[in-house]
């Protein structure tokens, strides 16, 4: 029976020990060293007496190491949550506290900046202590596999939440073989994908790329993160390893577009292109559409809860510049209900309402979450007869009239920025009432400029510096404001309320 | 025009001395965001377009290389 993604890694590693698995700068490895350290890893969890089935964090800049980190936490039987080294130690503390993990996995230097933060409960693995000599008990291993069943969790991501601290949405194996199932499919992948990886290693994009690396043999060229500022340096490394594959969110496709670097790089090689995680303007897609005719482009859309994502469109026509790209179709196995304002299914062209999904690609809810995990995991109100839940995006869609999906909007506060899924209001509880820097401010999303706008109240200018390294000391650089505006008075509604309309529409204008 | 650069590169990142002899990038005082935010103002400031294939490490390491990549371009 296929319970843990594991099985898919062993098999791999069987069949092509000596084939490349992460190309991480000059270093690279082989499979049969990749399983050979992740058992180590798995090794070390087990000796620290942690029980299968338990969270543990990851807290290491992407590299073979993290790789290592996250199947040797696999291998143990337990589940990973990654967390970004970037984060502020503070916002690293509000996760720990929720999430309670049992170990965090770290090196001694990167461990120093969130060391304060880290209750005695949380055991430490730093991987520098970690001997190669160490006897690998498989049989151990495996035991303690053996008692994980598929609906058991393989990670965490987290996710912004209003409250400021993240939600962490709790993914099993068994909605990962789901999406591995479909893309396997849907593209006839086979073992010879070389996967140009950019996504910080808290995206699920990076866990759908260490599932393609289990599945398929296929190999994960680490492009380094401070590259991800220059485009020209990572075309140049996705032509060095002869990259075929990538999977990226479009920002950094619009830049090289906006760059017209694809006419300096013909990236030769590549021939499958997925997007997702925000809007691709469509001027700046058609540039990569033109200049790699043969390669198939794919729009993937769907927010973490449903694993990856839910819905596909391969772009296999011309798209003129003023329409947006479709998300598409449900992915198999996967099914899409567009519903009203009153939970009623919409059917017919152009009527709008909120994507909702159902399937075995739904997460498990959020981590020690109750409230929040019955918010957006309910009751298909389609179905009166039996349970079944359905997740509710809060995306607005629509069809159109050829009946593909189309992306409208959000229903609430929620942007996609960077590649991030972003809460705007939950940087507004941060300015307003953990750090208290104004007494009244909005936070408003500039879609056409990619810009975090913040309107405060106050009767002096604050500085610019002084408001981004405060707030840099809670949120990840991503959701520090880029604009500051002051104002003696926001604009209220008719309620009193900070009239929020408003602003998002003098900022869209 | 180097103190019109470390204007800006203050404006980014406050909590930094631009003017030693650190390579920007090797010791981690601009991270991606930073660059992208520091090509879009430097470009709004000095009104012209940087080419892509010169946004690379090699030209943002320090105020002379940012300063030498400038006058390329004929901003001075």
């Amino acid at each position: 029976m296929r319970i843990n993604l594991v099985q898919l890694f062993e098999e791999s590693a069987k069949k092509f020990p000596e084939k490349t698995a992460v190309i991480d700068k000059d270093r690279t490895v082989p499979f049969a060293d990749l399983r050979q350290k992740a058992m180590l890893t798995g090794m070390r969890i087990a000796q620290l007496g942690i029980p299968q089935n338990k969270p543990i964090g990851v807290f290491l800049d992407k590299s073979v190491e993290s790789v290592y980190a996250d199947l040797g936490i696999l291998y143990a039987g337990d589940f990973y949550m990654n967390l970004d080294i970037k984060t502020p130690a503070e916002r690293i503390k509000n996760i720990i506290q929720l999430v309670e993990p049992a170990a965090i996995i770290s090196t001694q230097v990167q461990i120093k900046s969130i060391a304060a933060v880290i209750p005695d409960s949380v055991k430490l693995i730093l991987l520098e202590e970690t001997e190669d000599y160490m006897d690998i008990d498989q049989l151990m291993l495996s035991g303690r596999r053996n008692t994980v069943i598929d609906t058991d969790p393989s990670c965490i991501i987290n996710t912004s939440g209003s409250t400021g601290t993240p939600k962490g949405v709790v993914l099993n194996h068994k909605s990962f073989f789901d999406f591995i199932d479909w893309s396997l499919e849907t593209f006839g992948f086979g073992e010879d994908l070389v996967m140009g990886s950019l996504s910080p290693i808290v995206f699920d994009i990076y866990s759908f790329e260490l599932c393609m690396l289990m599945a398929k043999a296929s190999t994960l060229v680490v492009l380094p993160a401070h590259l991800a500022a220059f485009p020209a340096k990572i075309l140049e490394v996705l032509e060095k390893h002869q990259v075929n594959f990538l999977f990226w969110v479009p920002t950094i496709m619009v830049n090289i577009a906006n760059m017209d670097l694809l006419s300096a790089f013909r990236l030769p090689s590549l021939r499958t292109v997925w997007f997702a995680g925000e809007v691709f303007p469509t001027k700046q897609f058609n540039y990569w559409h033109h200049h790699l005719p043969k390669v198939t482009f794919a729009n993937l859309y769907g927010p973490i809860e449903i694993t990856l994502d839910c819905t596909y469109y391969i772009i296999n026509k011309e798209i003129p510049d003023e329409e947006p790209l479709p998300i598409g179709y449900p992915c198999r196995n996967t099914d899409i209900l567009i519903l009203d304002d009153e939970d009623k299914a919409v059917s017919e062209p152009g009527v709008e309402g909120e994507l909702c999904v159902r399937g075995t690609s739904l997460a498990m809810g959020y981590y020690n979450n109750p409230e929040k995990t019955a918010a957006a995991f309910v009751q298909n109100p389609l179905n009166k007869a039996y349970p079944e839940l359905i997740y509710r995006t809060g995306d607005i869609v629509c069809l159109n009239d050829e009946g593909l999906i189309m992306f409208k909007g959000r229903k609430d506060n929620i942007v996609k920025h960077m590649g991030y899924r972003t809460d705007l209001g939950e940087i507004e509880h941060v300015i307003i009432n953990t750090l208290k820097l104004v007494k009244n401010g909005c936070i408003v999303y500039n879609q056409a400029e990619k810009q975090i706008t913040l309107f405060y109240e106050a009767p002096e200018e604050i500085p610019v510096p002084q408001f981004r390294m405060e707030i840099g000391k809670v949120l990840p650089k991503y959701m520090i404001p880029t604009v500051y505006h002051r104002l003696e008075q926001l604009q209220r509604n008719t309620n009193g309320k900070i009239d929020r309309l408003y602003y998002k529409k003098e900022v869209n204008k | 025009m180097k103190e019109k650069i470390i204007e800006i590169l203050k404006t980014i990142r406050p909590e930094y001395d631009f003017s030693g002899d650190e390579d920007f990038i090797e010791a981690g005082m601009l991270d991606s965001y930073d660059i992208v935010t520091l090509v879009t103002n430097m470009e709004i400031t000095f009104n012209f377009r940087i080419d892509g294939t010169d946004v690379v490490p090699e030209n943002f390491g320090s105020v002379d290389s940012i300063a030498a990549l400038l006058e390329k371009y004929g901003v001075h």
